[in-house]
């Protein structure tokens, strides 16, 4: 099999327990060389096990993971040193400085990226002799990412990395994860901010109770959906009963609401039918648009239709 | 690929990163205040003061009080590293994610070991440095066998280093520190550490079996009466062999 073009990552089949409880349940999945792969799911889904299993730290129960064509367990010592790794937190001793463990994790490697390129690039030079503990999260969060890529690794596993950072940290976070991707390194990370996995995903995959629910590109993911949002922002108040004539007009499956006097928020079939009914019924009842927009669907909805549930809080 | 990220894995060759992992645990020792007073100050304040209150007294020793208080302080310090300042650093390590993270990094297991073992050495060397100096300023005259000496040091680095390690390894952070304390200062006061084994009567009997009291008297033995204590080190060698058993069996790396 060709290297250059057999998938980076492929857990198939993977099961694990903690006691009785299922955390992940037949998990199968692939990561294609040279993307940025998203595991999205809430709290509780299996994201970390997953990525801890195919990080070596921990033996499949049932199923089988593939890192690099490397088996994680048997073949430890050879897919170590080729993998990056961003734990959710913690992984230096208390009293280290910043700058100090960054030095020590590249000294482990043949041949470190240099580490004052690396602090700078993350925002750490002011921080770099700071003792571990009085770093604020995400500082935490920066030195985390900074020790994963330090030994120019051909695959980063990312655990949640933009936890507890600023927005103005979360993009050059972002900014710099795509950059390594346009260098080549495959990235897998783990989120349950869809806005991440949106901006900086070529796949998603959605997991909930340890099982894959839905893959593919965030575009494919959002589009042909069950439905889109419009919303219709009008000059003067509507008249009384609109929303119920425009629902009739609208016909079956369609929802629409009335946000305050002269907006309406309607939620149907994503066509141009939709849309095109809305423009009729104005120009019928003397209703003048100011704004008619039209909403794409989101990872947001498509969780939520997939679920039931809501992602954030 | 090019560009600042372009992929160019590998690891360092394993000395290089043993060495690494040696030096920065040593600095991180050395920094630690509390770890810093049981390495050195307690030592120092035992032979000095001992020396003191011994010519105070007016004991009669057999030998010259220096002479008899300094191999046991030097066990005291091998006792102080390899027990209760490993198992206080590797308790916090695991808590702190720390072997978590190295874990997933080149240093195998063996090398994380290797290097513990490296900066066990380097602070015992700077200890011997300091305590060895302090000794001889006070008049010290060892007539020692560097056989004895060196088989006590290295049997005893190991007994206690096994035992710290396996107290690290089952306990929380917050329990080993306590208990790394509280079987210092047992062993300090009732060991046969410091004092011979001969001036505790009835319990003394049972302190040559404890890594403590082999320690001690293994050192005693070698630089007192240039003599090796083929018993203690037998019985240091014993709880090494166990210490590991124990460790291999029940450590836990998170």
């Amino acid at each position: 099999m060709p290297a250059a073009s057999s998938p980076a990552v492929v857990v198939d089949g993977l099961v694990m327990r903690y006691g009785d409880k299922v955390a992940v349940d037949g998990l199968s999945l692939e990561v294609a060389r040279g993307s940025v792969t998203a595991v999205l799911g809430p709290n509780g889904a299996g994201k970390t096990t997953t990525l801890e299993t195919c990080e070596g730290y921990r033996k499949p129960q049932s199923g089988s993971v593939r890192v690099l064509g490397l088996d994680p367990q048997r073949d430890r010592r050879d897919l170590l040193p080729r993998i990056g790794v961003m734990l959710q937190s913690g992984g230096a001793w208390s009293g280290v400085r910043a700058r100090e463990m960054l030095d020590h994790v590249a000294r482990l490697h043949a041949h470190p990226l240099d580490t004052g390129m690396l602090s700078d690039r993350l925002g750490l030079d002011d921080c770099g002799s700071t003792p571990y503990r009085r770093l604020s999260g995400g500082q935490q969060q920066r030195l985390g990412l900074a020790m994963a890529l330090v030994g120019r690794p051909e695959l980063l596993f990312v655990d949640e990395p933009t936890a507890g950072m600023d927005p103005a940290a979360r993009r050059t976070t972002w900014e710099l994860l795509e950059e390594i991707r346009a260098d080549g390194v495959t990235v897998v990370l783990t989120t349950h901010h869809l806005d991440e996995a949106e901006r900086l995903a070529d796949t998603v995959h959605i997991i909930d109770r340890g099982r894959l629910i839905a893959s593919g590109t965030p575009a494919e993911l959002t589009r042909g959906g069950r439905s889109a949002t419009i919303r219709l922002v009008v000059t003067r108040p509507f008249p009384d009963g609109a929303p119920e004539s425009l629902r009739i007009a609208l016909g079956e499956g369609t929802e629409v609401r009335q946000l305050d006097a002269v907006s309406m928020l309607i939620s149907g079939p994503a066509d141009s039918t939709t849309l095109s009914t809305v423009s009729r019924w104005c120009e019928e009842h003397d209703v003048l648009p100011e704004s008619l927009s039209l909403g794409q669907r989101t990872l947001e909805d498509v969780f939520l239709e997939l679920t039931g549930r809501e992602l954030e809080p | 690929m090019s560009g600042t990220f372009a992929p160019s894995p590998g690891a360092a060759p394993l000395a290089r990163q043993v060495l690494a992992q040696a030096t920065m645990e040593t600095r991180l020792l050395l920094r630690n205040g509390e770890q810093l007073l049981l390495a050195v100050v307690i030592p120092v304040i035992v032979l000095v003061g001992g020396v003191a209150a011994i010519d105070r007294i007016g004991l009669d020793l057999p030998h010259r009080p220096v002479d008899a208080l300094t191999p046991g302080v030097l066990a005291l310090a091998v006792m102080s590293t390899a027990f209760t300042s490993l198992a206080i650093a590797t308790g916090f390590e695991r808590r702190y994610g720390v072997i978590k993270r190295l874990g997933s990094s080149p240093l195998p297991r063996h090398g994380l070991l290797l290097g513990k073992v490296g900066a066990l050495v380097l602070v015992e060397l700077a200890q011997l440095v300091v305590l060895g100096g302090v000794a001889l300023a006070l008049g010290w005259d060892p007539h020692p066998s560097y056989a004895g000496t060196m088989a006590a040091v290295v049997l005893g680095t190991a007994a206690f280093a096994s035992l710290g390690l396996f107290v690290a390894g089952v306990l929380r952070a917050e329990a080993t520190l306590a208990l790394a304390n509280l079987v210092y200062l047992l062993l300090t006061a009732g060991g046969a550490v410091v004092v011979p084994a001969a001036e505790y009567g009835a319990l003394g009997e049972v302190a040559v079996w404890l890594p403590s009291g082999a320690l001690g008297e293994a050192m005693r033995a070698a630089l007192l009466e240039a003599r090796v204590d083929a018993t203690a080190l037998v019985v240091l060698a014993v709880w090494a062999v166990a210490g590991t058993v124990l460790t291999a069996r029940t450590f836990r790396w998170e």
